[in-house]
């Protein structure tokens, strides 16, 4: 790197508060161009706060920001945009019904005509592709398009706005290991174009894998700004969490017992007609933990919630033996409750938590008519507080405030009040779906530790994830789902993350050589049906 | 993100609203060539000046209470019940024909009888479409608002065609004195206390009762946990178990009840006989009142009272100014747009000065937004 340029990107001094949080504090970051920048940190430790302020989405209350080594204030995204920045966000910002040239060209048309201006994207859309490996068919819809596909066409819209700083967040959450190595080869390929590439993740493999640098942020803090080459994951985390943390999961091999959980032939239609679950049959021991890996979208949500009584099915589920009602009068998630199956949504905040009641409200949430909480006529709500207390306690809630309510707590604490909730209870099949989406290290370790105690009580689990990471780790058995079906079982120790990549691309015999294209089409095909 | 604290949300704003909708009306009083400072002074003597004035505040406030009420709960479970007119109406109904049914000896057994009558009849206007929304998913504003001419329509057929007293006018026959409630006047006469003659009944106590039992409902029994909790995420409670269609159901059914016993004031209080038009738009009121209350029994309370105040305080300016009357419902309306529908205008701009100079009061429990 040619010691006289100039860094790409510097920021000196960014505070920014939001009401009492100090969201960013003092925040000095030098990026220097052609790099790929990581900047780590666990939820809410300031980074998209940060990366905000960078795109004029907030002002920071101060602090100055310099672009190639100009002092450039950027009060909005349009500004960012003539500063040559690009946003990648998390959630992608696409027309769905628009196509993919209309919306690369979205807000950068040139006079009142259209057609010039899509005329001339074509061919530049044309030309960056083949520069990038960024092929996309121009002409296709957004909603046709699978998620790699969709964030493809985000990269291009910014490139078309010849931004040559490139913000990524959290880029890879939605892809898979192929999709996500993909994604990496074109960033890469945009580095040695002479792009600034600023990568924003809580995913430690990936920041070890691609970038040159690393910034790691701890409460609004930056921490430390290393050498990627010069550093380990471990160091990382320390930095991360401001302590060490165990980051594979201890646990014995499991002693599988009798069989707690029996699906056969469970079938789920969805409220559009389409079918979700396309025959599944699964048995889950007493003892074990079934991971249920998948591209999101493959059916694996409605599996949990037919089987948490969220939704309605076909086929037989039995519990201990007993069969459960799928389509009548007791198929609702109450009675679930009381057959001991308990179950951790995979959206705590639109499911597992009622966000406007206070943490002792959602203590009782779904037990809410156990006699331990009701007195006579009225609910008994300084039992339900006494329990909140005793649960925020052992599961080291924090704040350990039961009069909060739950959209006060981080992800992370809002997860363990969900988990405390359910492991509490003591069932003897516990479902679990995303336990550590958006959750932070130190808790996912406490989260996963809690999991596997459970298992070792000799409960079944089953656990659904997107994250391979997570179901290597803490399964006994993984099963792949794909397009409503299980593609295929394995055991953690006789697989790898490229086997389960294919399973999960809907392709059964992972011997053979695969042909990319093939695997594209294949996920393309699978996605096609939930976008 | 930071919010701001819940004095502000529950005070300050409403009063905000108050006075800018006050502001604007004095703009329009002044504009049609009246001295806005004396059109309130006569409001405000109007409403609060005399046990009179007070009798008909408390008077008109009870009817908004129920209605008030009513929205409230069905608002808790994000149930926008538009239907309070005919709800109401078709209570009247109910509760007169408690009334005319049996020659009463006495009110103290009339009373519990209308009020079931009047709930009865409520609840089963807003059965219909609380099932139309639950099972078919027919949107309950459009069925609540449909609901309303219904049952205007129904009371006129009935009253020209079935009930209809001997006379001109299409009212039923007055109702027999062992249903007369006892009223505010008698009532302090007989501690020796002169109070102003006024509708003022024993309703109104009966409107303090209803307050405390909605509360008691939604704050202390499982069923109000469930409408909250359903209110707020209908997913969660699918995850907790709790049927949609039996919340739908019972929230508009207890709304339904609160909207028709509206009656009991207005029908068996006040007018003694069931007329064409008993309401008199007080489930619009109702609205505004729940929204302004923030859907909580003592908020609506006092809202009701704001609300009686202002009906009877713009009857005495209409009396007492060349203001016409169509001016104190421009006034009316004015208070319902600031308080109900524009909440927003002021709610932003306020939230937005506590978090900026709400930094130094530090509060436990936030965390950035990311």
């Amino acid at each position: 790197m040619n010691q006289a340029t100039a860094p790409a990107i510097e920021l000196k001094g960014i505070s920014k508060a939001f009401g009492p949080v100090q969201a960013n504090k003092d925040i000095s970051i030098r990026v220097m161009p052609g790099t790929i920048h990581g900047i780590i940190g666990e939820n809410g430790a300031g980074k998209s706060t940060l990366m905000s302020i960078l795109y004029g989405f907030y002002k920071a209350d101060s602090g100055e920001i310099f672009i190639h080594g100009n002092r450039t204030p950027i009060p909005d995204s349009q500004a960012a945009i003539a500063a040559g920045i690009g946003m990648v966000f998390q959630h992608f910002k696409l027309v769905e019904n628009f196509t993919v040239l209309e919306n690369v060209v979205l807000g950068a048309e040139e006079g009142g005509r259209l057609t010039p201006s899509l005329s001339k994207a074509r061919k530049l859309l044309k030309q960056l592709s083949e520069e990038y490996e960024l092929h996309v068919d121009p002409d296709a819809l957004i909603q046709d398009l699978g998620v790699g596909m969709q964030q493809r066409v985000e990269i291009l819209k910014a490139l078309y706005r010849q931004a040559d700083i490139l913000i990524l967040d959290e880029p890879t959450g939605v892809l898979t290991p192929a999709e996500a190595d993909h994604l990496f080869r074109i960033l890469e390929g945009l580095k040695r174009e002479g792009k600034t590439i600023v990568l924003i993740t809580h995913k430690l493999r990936e920041i070890m894998e691609i970038t040159d640098t690393v910034s790691v942020m701890r409460r609004g803090e930056m921490t430390a700004t290393v050498k990627t080459a010069e550093t380990s994951p471990e160091q990382l985390a320390e930095l991360m969490v401001g302590r060490k943390v165990l980051l594979r999961v201890d646990k014995e091999p499991a002693q599988p017992g009798r069989v707690v959980l029996e699906v056969e032939n469970l079938r789920v239609i969805d409220g559009k007609g389409v079918e979700r679950v396309r025959g599944i049959d699964l048995q889950v021991r007493a003892g074990e933990i079934l991971g249920v890996a998948g591209v999101a979208g493959n059916g694996q949500s409605e599996l949990l919630e037919v089987l948490g009584g969220m939704r309605t099915g076909t086929g037989t589920i039995r519990v201990n033996g007993q069969e459960i009602d799928l389509t009548g009068k007791h198929s609702d998630a109450r009675t679930r409750r009381k057959r001991g199956i308990a179950h951790v949504p995979e959206d705590r905040q639109r499911e597992g938590l009622i966000m406007d009641y206070y943490a002792w409200e959602n203590v009782g949430f779904g037990y809410h008519d156990d006699p331990e909480y009701n007195r006579g006529w009225l609910m008994n709500n300084d039992a339900l507080r006494d329990d909140a207390r005793r649960k925020i306690e052992k599961f080291d809630v924090r704040p350990a405030d039961c009069w909060l309510t739950a959209k006060n707590f981080s992800g992370g604490n809002q997860q363990k009040i969900v988990i405390a909730r359910e492991l509490e209870r003591n069932p003897d099949l516990l479902l679990v779906g995303q336990p550590t989406r958006g959750v932070d290290i130190g808790a996912i370790e406490f989260i996963h530790q809690q999991i596997v105690a459970l298992r070792d009580a000799g409960k079944a689990v089953l656990l659904v994830s997107v994250e391979l990471d997570e179901i290597m780790s803490l399964s006994d058995r993984i099963a792949v789902m794909f397009d409503g079906r299980i593609m295929g079982e394995r055991l953690p120790s006789e697989t790898d993350e490229r086997e389960l990549g294919l399973l999960m691309a809907g392709i059964s015999d992972t011997e053979k050589p695969h042909d990319a294209a093939e695997v594209e089409q294949n996920l393309a095909h699978a996605r096609g049906k939930v976008m | 993100m930071e919010k701001m604290p819940k004095w502000a949300d529950v005070a300050l704003i409403p009063l905000i609203n108050l006075v800018l909708a006050l502001v604007v009306s004095g703009i329009v009083v002044t504009l049609i060539g009246e001295d806005p400072f004396e059109a309130m002074a006569i409001m405000v003597r109007g409403a609060v000046g005399s046990t009179y004035g007070w009798g008909y505040t408390l008077f008109y406030a009870t009817n908004f209470i129920f209605t008030g009420l009513a929205v409230a709960v069905a608002f808790h479970a994000k149930l926008f019940n538009i239907g309070g007119e005919g709800q109401a109406q078709i209570g009247s109904l109910g509760v007169a024909l408690v009334c005319l049914a049996i020659p009463w000896p006495h009110w103290i057994l009339a009373l519990p009888v209308a009020v079931i009558g009047g709930a009865l009849f409520g609840a089963a206007w807003a059965a219909i479409p609380a099932y139309l929304q639950a099972r078919r998913g027919s949107h309950i504003v459009i069925t609540t608002i449909m609901f309303n001419f219904i049952a205007s329509a129904l009371l006129v057929y009935l009253l020209v065609e079935t009930l209809k007293a001997p006379g001109m006018a299409p009212e039923t026959e007055r109702f027999p004195p062992g249903t007369f409630l006892p009223n505010a006047r008698d009532i302090f006469a007989a501690v020796g206390i002169e109070f102003g003659r006024s509708p003022l009944n024993i309703a109104f106590l009966l409107g303090l009762l209803a307050c405390w039992l909605v509360w008691l409902l939604m704050w202390r029994t499982k069923l109000g946990y469930e409408i909250r909790a359903f209110g707020h995420s209908e997913s969660a409670a699918v995850y907790a178990g709790i049927s949609p269609f039996r919340i739908v159901m019972l929230a508009m059914l207890i709304s339904g009840a609160l909207a028709g016993l509206m009656a009991v004031n207005a029908v068996m209080g006040e007018q003694q006989r069931l007329l064409q038009d008993n309401v008199l738009g007080a489930g619009f009121v109702g609205i505004a009142v729940a929204l302004m209350g923030r859907s909580h029994p003592v908020g609506v309370l006092l809202a009701a009272i704001l609300f009686g105040a202002l009906y009877q305080g713009g009857a005495e300016l209409e009396f007492e100014t060349s203001v016409p009357r169509e001016m104190i419902v421009v006034i009316q309306a004015l208070v319902i747009l600031f308080t109900g529908a524009l909440d927003n205008m002021v709610r932003d701009p306020v939230k937005r000065m506590f978090l900026r100079y709400g930094k130094r009061d530090p509060q436990p429990g936030t965390t950035p937004a990311e």
